[in-house]
């Protein structure tokens, strides 16, 4: 068989393809969407809270310090509701790496499974056959398709954190005066929406004294959030103070004013872990920030997975249910639960927080 | 007497080991029909891939690029689906781009002499470099649930996944092709002294283009599983897979210089990897452990044959 007849049975080969694809496709218009996915089975409020409930916690990956702390919280909530609770997951976050243990989690019988998605789309195969098992599924921090789980614990509103953010600048700088927004790369979802809140907010009248003058974007890049920082002091002599509503973006902020001349003068605040800024709180560079409290996260997911199989709640909008020292949840549109206003973290209580 | 010390014996035994520990281990979960059949889907993609290139690696060659074109594959699936294209006619596509992938890749070696080493390292980016240029970090995920069961539910009747059916029809084929024909005699000889081959009139450089052409096409193959498999085209998909599809040909006992190895001992390979892993995290062994646990396993596998030596543990036959 020399080259030209291989050539020339290859073209054969694809026209061929060519034509039977043409006689009957399955293309994206013809594709239908499949059953509505409902909630199963009627919620009932008075069951008893069962016990000796087995749970998994599928973290983004294994040895991420943020989620470590969202497990903690997990396991305090097992200890009082005496579920059996472990940990497990994959050492990458990539979009597929968590099937493996979900599949796992469905062999094991386990009754629930609490996790974080790298992906939405596609580990929600493989939740979906879990959960026709009987499997309660909670999602908590990064969602997945609303049909592959039961609930959804969102860790803050956008509306609350924006909010929250132009209240504590305005205290920071006494109600008037110019100031900037050092956020994270230009098109982050979260960013965006957040500062579109915040703008909102200072149109309003009792906002009236501040004025945003920059919004400069650092790219969650400590040396150019570091940089940036630099640059909006140098360009508005009158800058009063920086609202950075994320963690590396605030962190090099705090570590900028804190050995400038600034120090003390500029108020910054934003998001920013514990951890990260107790040196620039004590020192006085940063007065006040927030941040949802991770532990809590967990703590809920949790509470919320026990109300799921013990036949409390079935995830449907307006059910309600007590969550431990957390007090009482109702669950919103498409089964998501928020966990509440962010936490303002100050010198006053900033030693308690490990994170 | 030999037969029985080689190395292939050696996996089999071991694969008996897993399943009698992994038995007791776990109540009799791990050997469930349930449990079987998500671990042939998770190995479904590295069984796949493994088979070609274990004649790519009988014949000198080595391809890191596959888990790339399993990438572009997917990401080509998605893209097409975007723009409205039928099913029927991007699944083809899609291997086709995957056969051209690989004959990149064969050309780059037998027409230029290149070390494939050399070669699929730079393809390895290449590919997965074009892959996101087609997707970027977004994700398709709208297929038909009538294709996507294919990557999820069993054959009817049975627990067994429908990649592991196409992979048992691949094994067959591939196993006649390196066993039993002239094609794998020729490969083997060109694994043990690709000179001597030439010279004894075996065309080298054909043989190695077509090798490379089907572990592309293979590839690609592994891509539409994976896509459908998560009802999720990504640039990403399979990143870092070339790994593990090498490391399960190397435990298979087929020699990194060529010339020696079985398709059995790969299969056996990949069922021990598949199965160790499967085994390690149902019984709750930390994503350490199972990392510390792999790498040992590989390194015995590439060890012992070679400090028993070769009197002991002639791996596969020497055409």
């Amino acid at each position: 068989m020399n080259a030209s007849t291989v050539t020339r049975r290859g073209v054969a080969v694809l026209g061929m393809a060519l034509l039977l694809a043409s006689c009957s496709g399955t293309t994206k218009d013809s594709a239908g969407q499949g059953p509505a996915p409902q909630a199963t089975g009627a919620a009932n409020p008075a069951a008893p809270v069962k016990t000796g409930l087995k749970m998994t916690f599928l973290p983004k990956q294994v040895n991420n310090p943020y989620f470590t702390v969202v497990q903690q919280g997990g396991e305090k909530a097992a200890g009082e509701l005496q579920a059996e609770f472990k940990a497990t997951g994959p050492s990458d976050a990539s979009a597929s790496s968590q099937v493996t243990y979900i599949n796992t989690a469905a062999q094991q019988r386990q009754d629930a499974l609490i996790m974080a998605a790298n992906d939405e789309n596609a580990v929600a195969p493989a939740l979906k056959t879990a959960r026709q098992q009987g499997m309660k599924v909670v999602t908590l921090d990064s969602d997945v398709a609303t049909d592959a789980r039961d609930v959804f614990i969102n860790q803050a509103d956008s509306r609350d954190i924006a909010v929250k953010q132009v209240e504590l600048i305005s205290q920071a700088v006494g109600g008037s005066g110019e100031i900037a927004i050092l956020s994270a790369t230009a098109n982050a979802t979260n960013q965006n929406t957040w500062i579109e809140i915040m703008k909102q907010e200072l149109a309003k009248p009792e906002h009236a004294g501040l004025k945003l003058v920059e919004i400069a974007y650092g790219n969650d890049d400590d040396q150019v959030s570091f940089q940036k920082t630099q640059g909006l002091l140098q360009a508005h002599p009158q800058l009063k103070g920086i609202v950075s509503p994320t963690t590396v973006g605030l962190a090099a902020a705090g570590r900028y004013l804190s050995s400038s001349e600034y120090k003390g003068k500029v108020a910054l605040t934003g998001l920013g872990t514990p951890n990260q800024m107790r040196a620039y709180v004590k020192d006085g560079t940063v007065g006040s920030f927030a941040l949802w409290e991770p532990n809590k996260l967990g703590y809920l997911g949790v509470q919320a997975a026990t109300a799921l199989a013990s036949g409390r709640i079935t995830g449907a909008p307006g059910e309600k249910f007590t969550a431990g020292e957390l007090g009482e949840y109702t669950i919103g549109a498409e089964g998501e639960v928020v966990l509440g206003p962010p936490t303002v973290f100050d010198a006053a209580n900033i030693d308690r927080f490990d994170f | 007497m030999a037969r029985l010390l080689r190395w292939e014996s050696v996996l089999v035994l071991l694969l008996v080991a897993v399943a009698v520990v992994g038995s007791v281990r776990t109540g009799g979960t791990f050997l469930s029909g349930g449990n079987l059949f998500y671990l042939g889907l998770d190995i479904a993609e590295i069984a796949l891939i493994a088979l070609p290139l274990t004649l790519v690696v009988v014949s000198g060659e080595i391809d890191l690029s596959v888990a790339s074109v399993l990438g572009l594959s997917s990401a080509l699936v998605g893209t097409l689906w975007n723009a409205g294209w039928a099913l029927e006619l991007i699944l083809p596509v899609a291997v086709l781009a995957g056969a051209l992938c690989g004959a990149l890749n064969g050309l780059l070696v037998t027409r230029l002499g290149l070390p494939s080493l050399a070669v699929t390292i730079g393809t390895l980016a290449l590919y997965r470099g074009l892959a996101l240029v087609l997707l970027g970090d977004t994700a398709v995920a709208d297929f038909p649930a009538s294709f996507t069961q294919f990557g999820n539910t069993p054959i009817p009747g049975t627990r067994i996944p429908y990649p592991i059916l196409l992979f048992a029809l691949l094994a067959v084929g591939f196993a006649v092709l390196l066993h039993h024909s002239s094609f794998g005699r020729s490969t083997f000889a060109i694994g043990a002294n690709p000179e001597a081959a030439w010279f004894s009139g075996i065309r080298v450089k054909r043989v190695k283009l077509i090798l490379f052409v089907l572990t592309g096409a293979v590839a690609a193959v592994a891509g539409i599983v994976y896509t459908l498999r998560f009802s999720s085209a990504r640039a990403d998909n399979g990143n870092g897979l070339e790994l593990a599809v090498v490391a399960a040909v190397l435990l298979g006992g087929v020699s990194i210089f060529g010339g020696k190895g079985t398709l059995g001992g790969v299969i056996a390979g990949v069922l021990l990897l598949g199965g160790l892993r499967n085994l390690l995290i149902l019984d709750d062994v930390s994503t350490e452990v199972l990392t510390v646990v792999t790498g040992a396993l590989l390194l015995a596998g590439v060890l012992i044959p070679r400090l028993l030596g070769s009197r002991y543990f002639p791996a596969g036959r020497k055409t």
